[in-house]
């Protein structure tokens, strides 16, 4: 065993395989492969079942195979205004939050103050609230406030739980830049507004832009917070949860699939959109 | 201190928090402000008549005690259930995280992109379709009834089983991501090196690997816990007035029966445990791997 370790030590090769039997690296790949699998299985079952011809009000077994919902997809008018509010919901209040949000974020890479780490902790707990709390909460606040619920609670509420999740993930996309440039252009004689709109925020844009993407998408699948504060409106997961209790028509299916396939046609056009200006 | 002097110079010391303050502002009225009419609706009763309904407070701290006392089934089992799912996601994220972060090569990208797609369908219609998958004609358990695993008259829907999977396929990401991260940032050499120690694999994986993924698995473990702990809509979807957890009495309490001080209690029973839990867990460890 000596020898064989001393032999080794001069060689350059890295010892890959050294005390690995290749049968443990299967194993865990065919682990991977398998979870990788559940986390598709209801995708599976969602896609086909928007091709589903269901008999009763249910779309929950597979009665035949049909074309008639992707057909006529906006069937329902209750479903396809529900959808539409929520993503006029998601618009709005990702906007709100996003100015609020990233100027959290600048302030806390870019500046030095007093009672930053109480601001940073105070920005991690509405992540940490859970939903029904916040939502209970925010019900409480309307209700002692005599505001009726609707669309400005919603939109009200989703900015409160939006905020912390930019300010955040601005911050963490902002770690590690080279921020000498701002002192370059200041030193080059640039106003700290200029410096501001021609140098920290092209370099910040990118992230908000995420920032914004993932605030969107939690807006639009938000449902705990909005089923307390919504009264009588009717957002996308509110309609999707009523019908549960009533009928669920397959055209559910065929707007989730849409919404999953725009959503990988915009991943893979951004993908090759950042590819190419890395390689141009 | 002319360094600092140099870099501050056009700074001025508002600015930090002038920037802030839209932010801090907004979330005192509408994250901290909500709070405080939560806590005072907890601890006030209700007055008046049936028709015209008030709330005086009055520090009737005999919610509480309700609470418990009433309750304790839904909030012992929503911990238990959270508990049971934030361990399976453990479980189950772990390999996965392992290979994209150590095998995945120059797939690692697209794998990624395949685990966060699923949670592009919204979370209510998923949990619909666990629901397909599960049922009583379904083929799972026609396949577990015929090896034997389930009894012939036995179902997986409307199970305590079919609540803590649908908690668990649910929050699997948020453990799959952190624990990737903290995977990822691993230096393969310290691995090598731990070999080249003729450590075993067992025991790089226990020294080297784990501590190094710790920070990973707590923060995983607490954003999956936390929202897991709240959630009404598997144990409504997925199981049966057995399996009930402290959110649907809290969701049944303020938007059904409508009796506010009694669930506004209950929400500040939930959202204390956790508090403590969170408060701890920074200390520890900072912010900075939350997120």
């Amino acid at each position: 065993m000596t020898t064989q370790a001393m032999a080794e030590v001069g060689t350059a090769e890295p010892k890959k395989v050294k005390g690995t039997p290749r049968w443990g690296d299967v194993i865990l790949r065919i682990l991977a492969g398998l979870v990788l699998l559940y986390l598709f299985l209801p995708i599976f079952v969602i896609v086909l079942f928007s091709f589903n011809d269901p008999k009763g009000k249910f779309n929950y077994s597979w009665q035949g195979f049909t074309l008639k919902n992707w057909a006529d997809p906006f069937k329902y008018p209750p479903l396809t205004d529900a959808l539409k509010l929520s993503l006029n919901v998601a618009a709005v209040s990702t906007l709100v939050a996003i100015v609020l949000g990233s100027l959290v974020a600048v302030a806390l890479v870019r500046q030095r103050f007093r009672g930053q780490t109480a601001v940073d902790t105070f920005l991690v707990i509405p992540l940490t609230a859970p939903e029904v709390v916040m939502g209970a909460a925010l019900l409480t606040l309307f209700l002692d406030f005599g505001w009726e619920a609707g669309y400005t609670t919603i939109v009200i509420s989703h900015i409160a739980f939006e905020i912390s999740f930019i300010a955040m993930t601005v911050r963490a996309r902002m770690r590690g830049f080279d921020w000498t440039l701002e002192d370059a252009s200041m030193d080059l004689g640039a106003s700290p507004t200029r410096t501001f709109f021609k140098v920290t925020l092209p370099l910040i844009v990118p992230g908000i832009v995420a920032a914004g993407m993932l605030s969107f998408a939690l807006s639009l699948d938000d449902f705990i917070i909005t089923y307390f504060v919504s009264g009588s409106t009717v957002t996308y997961p509110l309609y999707v949860n009523a019908a549960v209790k009533a009928a669920v028509p397959p055209q559910i299916n065929v707007l989730a699939t849409a919404i999953l396939a725009i959503s990988l046609l915009l991943l893979a056009v951004g993908t090759l959109y950042r590819r190419k200006r890395i390689e141009g | 201190m002319a360094g600092a002097a140099t870099s501050n110079r056009q700074r001025s010391k508002i600015a930090p928090y002038l920037m802030i303050l839209p932010a801090l502002v907004y979330l005192g009225i509408f994250f901290v402000v909500p709070f405080y009419s939560l806590a005072r609706t907890s601890l006030s009763s209700s007055g008046g008549s049936v028709y015209l309904p008030t709330l005086d407070f009055n520090w009737d701290f005999a919610n509480y005690f309700e609470a418990f006392s009433h309750y304790q089934d839904q909030i012992i089992r929503s911990f238990v259930y959270a508990t049971t799912a934030t361990l399976l996601c453990l479980l189950l994220a772990f390999p996965l995280a392992y290979v994209i972060a150590f095998k995945a090569g120059r797939y690692k990208n697209l794998i990624l992109g395949l685990v966060i797609l699923p949670f592009f369908v919204t979370f209510l219609i998923r949990t619909i379709a666990w629901k397909t998958i599960l049922a009583d004609d379904g083929w799972v358990v026609g396949a577990l009834g015929s090896i034997g695993l389930l009894p012939s008259e036995g179902r997986l829907l409307s199970t305590s089983w079919a609540v803590i999977g649908g908690l668990t396929y649910n929050w699997i990401i948020f453990m799959i991501l952190p624990l990737y991260v903290s995977l990822e940032k691993i230096d393969p050499r310290l691995i090598e090196a731990s070999k080249d120690l003729y450590s075993t694999n067992r025991r790089s994986f226990t020294k080297v690997i784990l501590p190094l993924a710790m920070p990973g698995v707590l923060a995983g473990s607490l954003l999956v816990f936390i929202p897991a702990s709240g959630d009404f809509i598997n144990a409504d979807y997925l199981g049966s007035t057995q399996t009930t957890m402290i959110g649907n009495v809290i969701q049944k309490q303020f938007l059904v029966v409508k009796d506010y001080p009694a669930a506004a209690a209950l929400s500040m029973v939930l959202m204390l445990i956790i508090l403590v839990g969170v408060l701890l867990y920074t200390r520890a460890l900072g912010t900075e791997d939350l997120v």
